[in-house]
């Protein structure tokens, strides 16, 4: 965990011993090289944080779907047609002038797939992990996020196999936009917590 | 298990540092890492609280000092070998030097979309009512199994609130040792940022945990 992708020092040797692996595997018939390609390109190209940005401007929208999607994430999700994986059973954070969600997974890697796709790799590593519940301020803060003091900030640990979307504020200014408009101001930071949307000024109209 | 993957309040590892524009993979062998793990699981018959147990188990100066997938990648060799799929010897000679082992199913290309939208789903039925109220104020067991857990040391022995009831769902500590499902109710659990962190907390901070009735003990 100390080190990351730009430590190259023994990726070859890594790269070897994956790709050996891969060899036995396939010649002792455990796995089919087609089902692999499969695997990556559903979360390298199909499922991604903008699933989440989806469901985040449906409920900034529509009541009903926010109310629904509070109450039974899992059904308000498979709705848009995102379920599965590491999304098993999903619950939706809201959060509101009082009160600012974070989720992190101290223990693992626990993040909701269907709707984010795969974590990032500072979500991964020992600074955020062993941080964010012990100082999430401070971590706010590396992100460019400054929450007013008295604002109660929430952290939660996914320590089983609930996994947690954040619901962000929806930016003023924004009255009379698509859903499908708004979608681009929601970040994938910001529905894990440690960002906020983007302002409309932020993007190109 | 007290190992090196129960990370939430350690101190010296630095400052986040985010990535702009992050791709899903940084290598080509992080997608293969990736993708031989999933698939596997279904051959290798394991399921996820056995993956997390072979992770958390390396050394802790082993795990502190690989990435992510070269975890993965540890972990995958480990649940392999336990079950005699691939031994240590053809890891290292690149090649098979036993016969495969009868596996019962592998996962078909033409599955692949459905075995990831059915997932895992560990909720199950409640035999029991549930122990533990909404807002009753509960302790996190003083616990330290030497074996899976998924109490994190920095709740334990704390006084927090039921935050939710989330039915019964599989106990990971008996299922990551293969002794069956054994579902027992999930709560989460929700602590001050002081009770955890003493008089330096944050007063606005609450941090909550996800934990199964048997890590809990009335006040």
């Amino acid at each position: 965990m100390s080190h990351d992708h730009h430590d190259h020092s023994d990726l070859s040797e890594t790269e070897l011993r994956v790709r050996a692996l891969q060899t036995i595997l396939m010649e002792k018939g455990y796995v089919e090289p087609a089902a692999l390609d499969l695997l990556i390109e559903t979360y390298e190209k199909k499922i991604g944080p903008r699933n989440g940005a989806r469901v985040v401007a449906k409920a900034w929208c529509d009541p009903e779907y926010k109310k629904w999607l509070l109450t039974n994430a899992n059904a308000a999700i498979a709705s848009v047609g995102y379920a599965g994986r590491q999304g098993e059973h999903m619950m939706v954070l809201e959060n509101t002038p009082k009160r600012h969600n974070m989720v992190v997974c101290t223990l693992c890697s626990c993040y909701p797939w269907p709707v984010l796709g795969l974590p990032p790799v500072w979500y991964k590593s020992a600074p955020y992990r062993s941080r964010a519940v012990a100082d999430p301020r401070g971590v706010l803060r590396e992100f460019g996020v400054e929450l007013p003091k008295d604002m109660e900030i929430r952290v939660w640990d996914s320590t089983s196999e609930i996994r947690y979307l954040v619901l962000p504020m929806r930016p003023t200014g924004t009255d009379g936009w698509s859903e499908e408009h708004l979608a681009d101001l929601v970040t994938r930071d910001s529905m894990i917590g440690t960002g906020l949307p983007k302002r409309p000024d932020e993007i190109a109209k | 298990m007290n190992g090196a993957q129960d990370l939430g309040g350690m101190h010296g590892f630095g400052s986040v540092k985010p990535e702009p524009n992050e791709p899903p993979f940084h290598a080509e062998w992080e997608r293969h890492a990736f993708a031989l793990t999933l698939a596997m699981g279904i051959p290798g018959g394991w399921n996820i609280d056995m993956s997390r147990f072979a992770r958390e188990s390396l050394p802790p100066a082993d795990y502190l000092a690989k990435s992510y997938y070269e975890i993965w990648l540890a972990g995958l060799e480990k649940l392999m070998a336990e079950r005699g799929l691939v031994m240590p010897d053809e890891v290292e000679a690149g090649k098979p030097l036993h016969p495969a082992k009868p596996v019962t199913r592998t996962l078909k290309p033409g599955d692949v979309a459905q075995v990831l939208y059915r997932g895992a789903p560990t909720g199950r039925e409640s035999a029991t009512p549930a122990r533990f109220k909404l807002g009753e104020r509960v302790r996190a067991k003083n616990m330290h199994p030497r074996t899976h857990t998924r109490l994190p040391r920095y709740v334990r022995g704390h006084v927090g609130v039921i935050d939710s009831l989330h039915g019964c769902h599989v106990f990971p500590d008996s299922h990551a040792l293969g002794k069956g499902e054994n579902p027992q109710w999930l709560y989460t659990v929700a602590f001050d940022g002081r009770e955890l962190w003493g008089a330096d907390g944050d007063p606005a901070v609450k941090v909550s945990v996800d934990a199964w009735e048997p890590y809990l003990e009335p006040i």
